[in-house]
């Protein structure tokens, strides 16, 4: 399939993935749109570096990221939790497929694949957790440089 | 800091349990537990009270005041995601601290957001978990399988039916996870036989999505980034037990049609 058609998929689906998701656990209405918008960016930074070999790991660091960074735009722009943002937006990357394909091989009985997708969906969710620290560390980083801005003044 | 020492004791009363209030719906409601305490923290040091200490756990909060013989503890018994309830008790605490409403108003909006937080209609939730199924599908398995999209989104909100309703008759906890994985498992079979659906493993992977633990099980992992050892650990291990009541449910019916 052409590459752009896939890009222009996998965007409208992600948005549509994290919108439909965020009515589900109950986002205000008015958040609604920022999340879709986390949601479309973490994937997209994570899809992209993934189609060009970056492995998993790095693509979902990176995917992670992205979304916690725009979660934080939008938290200080909304005025409203990141978590908002955050929670719905990472549905795209939790690695639900991988945890479905542990259970089956286990239930058919090939432990060692099984252990395998068991150890890869712990490193995806870590990989997912460093991305989320990156961005409270430069979040961190961004407030200390604008109070020592603004000491100086 | 005059203040402090000319608080009435009534006063004292409601200010702890607003603070309680606050933090237990925040936990109620899946908030982390870093924005709990600075919550509470916050609350307790605009009403006045600097000395305030609190502990959080996933099950259960104390709120104390330092040098004074009053400490209080709130047990929390339902853990849910309705960030919506998170947002508003931000929105309260902020308010309070612009002084646009006084303590007892915010005691009373924080008992109402408790009370009556409204949800989206049901039928909205249905619809959305089927689009969630549906996406989540064409996204994960990588193939682009336009036939099994409106069968996956079908299954998929089948699935939360289940769930929500099981949820309501029974308290036992992840018994409403099996029996939806177990319908979606069922379900995928039955649509796979009569060749309305193609790849089965496409399906389930799609329509098991609304009920997967990839939240919780995150979340924990930044929860003990954070220091919170103890919350991390808890909620890791609801996800886990989640996720094994979802495992058992699928695996019961590949046991017994494969």
């Amino acid at each position: 399939m052409n590459i752009w058609l896939q890009l222009l998929i996998q965007t409208l689906f992600s948005y549509l993935a994290t919108m439909a998701f965020a009515i589900c656990i109950n986002i205000p209405r008015r958040a609604l749109n920022a999340c879709g918008l986390c949601g479309t960016a973490g994937w997209l930074a994570y899809w992209c570096l993934y189609q060009i070999g970056s492995g998993r790991m790095v693509a979902n660091v990176a995917g992670s990221l992205v979304l916690g960074i725009m979660g934080l735009y939008f938290a200080r722009t909304k005025k409203m939790p990141a978590i908002l943002f955050n929670i719905p937006g990472i549905v795209p990357l939790v690695p639900g497929a991988t945890a479905y394909q542990a259970v089956y091989e286990m239930v058919l009985g090939s432990v060692d694949k099984a252990i395998m997708y068991t150890f890869r969906v712990l490193l995806v969710a870590g990989a997912i957790a460093v991305g989320f620290m990156l961005t409270s560390l430069l979040s961190e980083i961004a407030t200390y440089l604008r109070t020592k801005r603004s000491r100086s003044l | 800091m005059t203040e402090e020492i000319t608080v009435l004791p009534l006063r004292i009363d409601l200010v702890i349990d607003a603070c309680l209030l606050a933090g237990r719906i925040m936990i109620e409601s899946g908030s982390e537990m870093y924005r709990v305490e600075d919550t509470i923290t916050h609350i307790a040091h605009n009403a006045g009270v600097e000395n305030s200490v609190v502990y959080t756990t996933p099950t259960g909060l104390f709120f104390g005041i330092k040098g004074e013989t009053v400490s209080e503890l709130r047990q929390v018994n339902q853990r849910t995601i309705n960030l919506e309830k998170v947002q508003r008790v931000n929105t309260l605490s902020r308010q309070f601290a612009e002084k646009k409403i006084d303590l007892e108003q915010l005691h009373d909006a924080l008992e109402k957001t408790d009370r009556d937080t409204p949800f989206f209609p049901f039928w909205l939730q249905v619809i959305s978990a089927m689009v969630v199924s549906a996406t989540l599908m064409i996204l994960f398995s990588g193939v682009y399988d336009w036939n099994d999209l409106v069968i996956t989104g079908i299954i998929g909100g089948a699935g939360y039916i289940a769930n929500y309703y099981v949820n309501k008759w029974t308290r036992v906890k992840f018994l409403s996870e099996f029996v939806a994985s177990l319908t979606v498992g069922l379900l995928a079979y039955a649509a796979t036989r009569i060749n309305l659906g193609q790849s089965m493993n496409n399906i389930l992977i799609g329509a098991i999505m609304p009920l997967v633990p990839g939240v919780p099980l995150t979340n924990s992992i930044r929860d003990m980034f954070a220091g919170h050892l103890l919350t991390g650990t808890v909620r890791a291990i609801e996800a886990v037990l989640t996720a094994c009541a979802i495992g058992t449910g699928i695996g019961l019916v590949f046991r017994f049609f494969f």
